[in-house]
């Protein structure tokens, strides 16, 4: 049984409450979670994410997310020195090449924080692009470089007063980086697969495309990207310290056939990609074995020693060991792809060591005996002593002593434990609990029918039917027997875990909206477009049919009428054209568009799979106007 | 006597040599090395050409190619690219992306990857774009459908046209972009300038208007039919297909080919130098203008042997041996490499080694 159970006793009455309200209102209108007993408006947890060693091995780091701090631990006791408040939801952080600052990346309010690990104090706090959430530092303490999750780029900026000297193109949702050994190179990952490069008309229907972003540090530019094919979402990076190996932890998602069955790997492989001298060339190497998976891979480290390779696989909740030296000569002996073939991994992986909820960054010890992991979900760190692949030591965090709702579901949410043999989680399509930027052919539409784009889950309370054919009323039957049945293939969850997951689904927040203006007032353009969205004459003074105004069907504050229409985009395979009215929410982050992902972006609903108007009037538009419509939809 | 007349005509020799080698100004001299689909090019149809440090971008009709190393790359719409003809290309000298417009979109290429914008799928007024620069954070791009503006950090189009600017025509044909001034070059609107600092449109128009004569000379744009502008040092070149004009901000100064060096009043493109010089592309041959000497350099018109030659002040014209001359007469592009040029033609691209 999961520990959570037992620390449920504490809060067990009210948790049993919440799921009470929310079992009984399947049938009976929204869930308003809210209301209950757990409101989850004083959770404080710490939700560690990331963990750094101070050079000399004197300190622990520890980023801290929910509770939005650096919390600073003795090395040697783990006793707490101090607790550094930074700005919301800080996402990553690391240290200058001389140990006296830490920069951390605050996701939510575009800063970064600078550290003085003397003082022990924010000395400064500098605006930078949108969601940013890794920073790294050249070795001659020039530069910073910041990896943009929304901006999808990598902003240089001067490490002594912050100014930004300009912006490199990544990935998208480009979120860790990485400095070589040398500190010749800067290398960068991100989380959604890049847009198809050729227009083919089968975009949505191609294997999703990714890249490791080479910047030369000294220059500042992209010098390389390193293609990573079939992949979508790829997280830390690391190098051993001679720097000939790299090795980078990754999702390979199998979207383009149907998900009908998870054995053998049905759904997810979870991968590494090597590189570097030592491989010559890159390798993409799994993770996975017959019977077991590594899912939702996130942390990397490689030993001093360059004899292992550790990665933390969030929805597994273990650590998985590598023997490095028997990985890259079965990779020297196994040319071709070894991706799909489950047997390959117990060559090389020689042990998988549970740790706790949702782990998730890594840090060795200069020596490499101790490894720690950031357990986010429960709010400990495990320290796994290297020499015998145990946990020696769980440090826990201070925070809230009992378990929430909210937290229960969302380990429920992280884990793969679920679905058959540990596969995939829900985080493993909605990463961070957003999207995965992938379509999918699921199996209850019939094999080959109903393509569909993953929905964002932010901010979807009150935004029910859910599902793109609005099938599902509520949010406990879109995540229920349905989710049981087709995609875990396993056990079902009993009552109180859905009601869990349904809770913390419910609960999402929108992330900020990077297309407002800071005075909340829309600009000239988005003003325009507000006019487009609510007009009901077009530009030749004709009426425009109730049904056909953006405003009817994007009705209310989340832009929706939960309501469904056939705006005339059903395609061959779609069993039918009545589709649910997605929310607006954040919407200039969730291409692709439309239900089967086929609008690469929102310009292509209006341009290319609008001609009758029935996705609104909008062929009396001039160009311009159209941009302006988009400029306002981006502020939703 | 004999004598005496001997020393005259010796004397006055020497005075002639030293007074004609005084009188021919010093303009560069060039050893053209061309590129053709014979030894790497992706096609002979050079459009564009732009200069990358070592690296040499040449936008073709058939793809776009990359010199280095001594070896041609070339990439296609396979590779990304949003069509075949790449028309124009432009450096963001900060990142090192290049952004090449083609007759299919707007195309980026970054670190090997290259991302397309149309205006299916993207702002971007027109798929046809025939000028684009990069200024800071923003793509300036003059396209068949007027001119527009992409921020790089937020991914906002403005686009200007005939609803929001003083621009007759939207066939807009070329962009020059500073923090301080953008100006675009429009076939039959003359050209627009924006004042980066106000927000400000002024427009200059050939004061004859469409008259195809000359009737006011130095008072104005030669020309309504602006294919090329080129801003430096606070100095607008704008070229047309009926002559070319500098503007220093007062006053304006107008080249023909009856009273200056130009080859021809058919002229593709122009690139200063600074405030003083200037390279003019026509259907005629490359011009070099230093402020006031003028050299030209092509293949004969008549013999097709290499020539050039070099105009003083006075319109005296001086031919200089010369054994190369550029891939063709018809000029499309300009871009400098130190003291080196490079030229695309309608028939090759060819690199000016400096002499």
């Amino acid at each position: 049984m999961r520990r959570a159970l037992q620390m449920r006793v504490a809060l067990g009455f009210v948790a049993a409450i919440a799921a009470v309200i929310v079992t009984a209102s399947w049938n009976h209108g929204p869930v308003r979670a809210a209301d209950g007993p757990d409101a989850n408006t004083t959770e404080n947890y710490a939700s560690p994410l990331e963990v750094l060693l101070s050079p000399d091995g004197a300190r622990l780091y520890v980023l801290c997310q929910q509770s939005e701090e650096i919390r600073v631990l003795n090395a040697a006791n783990y006793a707490v020195i101090k607790k550094i408040a930074v700005g919301r939801v800080p996402r990553g952080f690391s240290l200058s090449p001389d140990g006296k600052r830490i920069i951390v990346t605050n996701s939510w309010d575009d800063t970064i924080s600078v550290i003085d690990t003397g003082k022990l104090a924010v000395i400064a706090t500098w605006a930078v692009g949108a969601e940013p959430s890794s920073v790294v530092e050249d070795r001659a303490g020039k530069r910073l470089f910041v990896a943009n999750r929304v901006s999808n780029d990598v902003a240089v900026l001067d490490a002594e007063t912050g100014a930004e000297e300009k912006r490199l193109l990544a990935g998208r949702g480009v979120s860790y980086l990485a400095i070589s050994p040398d500190g010749g190179r800067i290398y960068a990952t991100h989380i959604y697969p890049n847009p198809p490069a050729v227009r083919t008309g089968l975009e949505n229907r191609t294997a999703p495309e990714s890249e490791i972003t080479v910047i030369d540090a000294a220059r500042a530019v992209v010098t390389e990207r390193i293609p990573l094919h079939s992949i979508a979402g790829v997280f830390h990076l690391a190098f051993s310290n001679d720097g000939r190996l790299g090795v980078a932890a990754q999702y390979h998602p199998k979207n383009l056939v149907p998900l009908a069955h998870l054995e053998h790997g049905g759904a997810f492989a979870y991968t590494l990609t090597v590189f570097g001298a030592d491989v010559g060339g890159t390798v993409e190497v799994p993770l996975d074995e017959l019977e077991r998976y590594a899912a939702m891979p996130f942390g990397v480290a490689i030993s001093p020693d360059k004899s292992r390779i550790y990665v933390t696989c969030g929805g597994s909740e273990m650590v998985t060991v590598i023997d490095v030296p028997r990985m890259l000569r079965f990779v020297r002996n196994h040319p071709g792809p070894l991706v799909h073939d489950l047997s390959v991994s117990s060559n090389y992986v020689i042990a998988r060591i549970a740790v706790g909820h949702n782990p998730r960054g890594v840090a060795l010890s200069r020596d490499g005996s101790k490894l720690f992991v950031a357990n986010r979900l429960d709010d400990t760190i495990s320290v796994i002593d290297t020499r015998m692949n145990r946990v020696a030591k769980t440090i826990k965090l201070d925070g809230p002593a009992g378990i929430s709702v909210t937290r229960l579901g969302e380990q429920t949410f992280y884990t793969a434990r679920y679905s058959f043999q540990g596969q995939i989680g829900c985080a493993s399509c909605h990463i961070d609990s957003t999207l995965d930027g992938v379509t999918w052919d699921l199996e209850p539409d019939g094999f080959g029918r109903d393509i569909v784009d993953n929905r964002i889950l932010e901010d979807i309370k009150d935004t029910e039917p859910y599902k793109w054919n609005g099938g599902n009323p509520d949010i406990p039957t879109e995540c229920g027997p349905r989710t049981e049945k087709y995609f875990w293939r396993s056990e079902t969850y009993d009552n109180l875990t859905l009601a869990d997951l349904a809770v913390y689904i419910r609960n999402l927040p929108p992330r900020p909206n990077r297309w407002r203006q800071a005075d909340g007032e829309l600009s000239p353009a988005q003003e325009r477009g507000k006019v487009i969205f609510e007009r009901d004459v077009d530009k030749f003074k004709k009426p425009i049919a109730e049904y056909n105004r953006c405003s009817y069907c994007h009705s209310g504050p989340k832009g929706t009428s939960q309501k469904s229409f056939d705006v005339g985009t059903r395609k061959l395979t779609d069993n039918s054209g009545l589709l649910d009215t997605p929310q607006l929410t954040n919407i200039a982050l969730t291409a692709p568009y439309l239900h089967d992902g086929s609008a690469q972006t929102l310009e292509e609903i209006w341009t290319v799979f609008n001609p009758d108007d029935k996705h609104g009037r909008t062929n009396d538009l001039t160009k311009d106007e159209l941009n302006d419509l988009i400029e306002y939809l981006r502020t939703r | 006597m004999k004598n005496l007349t001997c020393f005259t005509l010796f004397v006055a020799a020497i005075f002639m040599a030293v007074t004609a080698t005084a009188a021919t100004p010093e303009m560069p001299q060039f050893r053209f090395e061309n590129f053709t689909t014979a030894n790497g090019l992706p096609d002979n149809h050079v459009y564009s050409v732009l200069v990358d440090g070592d690296r040499i971008w040449a936008g073709t009709d058939n793809g776009l190619a990359v010199y280095e190393n001594h070896a041609w790359k070339s990439y296609t719409t396979k590779d990304g690219l949003a069509h075949r003809a790449i028309l124009t290309l432009a450096l963001d000298k900060r990142t090192g992306d290049v952004w090449a417009g083609t007759m299919g979109g707007l195309s980026r290429i970054s670190g090997g990857r290259i991302d397309s914008y149309t205006q299916l799928n993207s702002g971007l007024s027109n798929d046809v774009v025939y000028g684009v620069a990069v200024e800071g954070e923003n793509v300036w791009v003059a396209t068949a459908a007027g001119g527009c503006k992409l921020n790089i950090r937020t991914g906002q189009w403005a686009l200007y046209n005939e609803r929001n600017t003083p621009m007759n025509e939207i066939w807009v044909y070329s962009v020059s972009a500073t923090p301080s001034k953008v100006y675009y070059g429009v076939w039959g609107s003359g050209v627009l300038e924006y004042d980066q600092k106000t927000g400000r449109w002024d427009k200059y128009d050939d004061p004859d208007g469409e008259n195809e004569m000359v009737l006011f000379k130095d008072q104005g744009l030669i020309h309504e039919i602006v294919t090329s502008v080129s801003y430096v040092d606070n100095i607008l070149w704008a070229a047309t297909y009926f002559g070319d004009s500098r503007y220093d901000g007062r006053y304006w100064h107008n080249f023909l080919t009856k009273d200056s060096g130009l080859p021809s009043n058919f002229t593709n493109c122009v690139k200063g130098v600074d405030a003083q010089r200037a390279w003019f592309g026509t259907d005629k041959g490359l011009a070099f203008y230093d402020g006031v000497n003028w050299a030209v350099y092509r293949s004969s018109v008549t013999d097709g042997k290499p020539e050039m030659t070099v105009r003083d002040a006075e319109g005296k014209i001086t031919p200089v041996t010369v054994t190369t001359a550029p891939a063709h007469n018809y000029v499309l592009g300009i871009d400098f490499q130190g003291n080196d040029i490079w030229v695309a033609t309608a028939k090759g691209l060819s690199h000016g080694i400096r002499q």
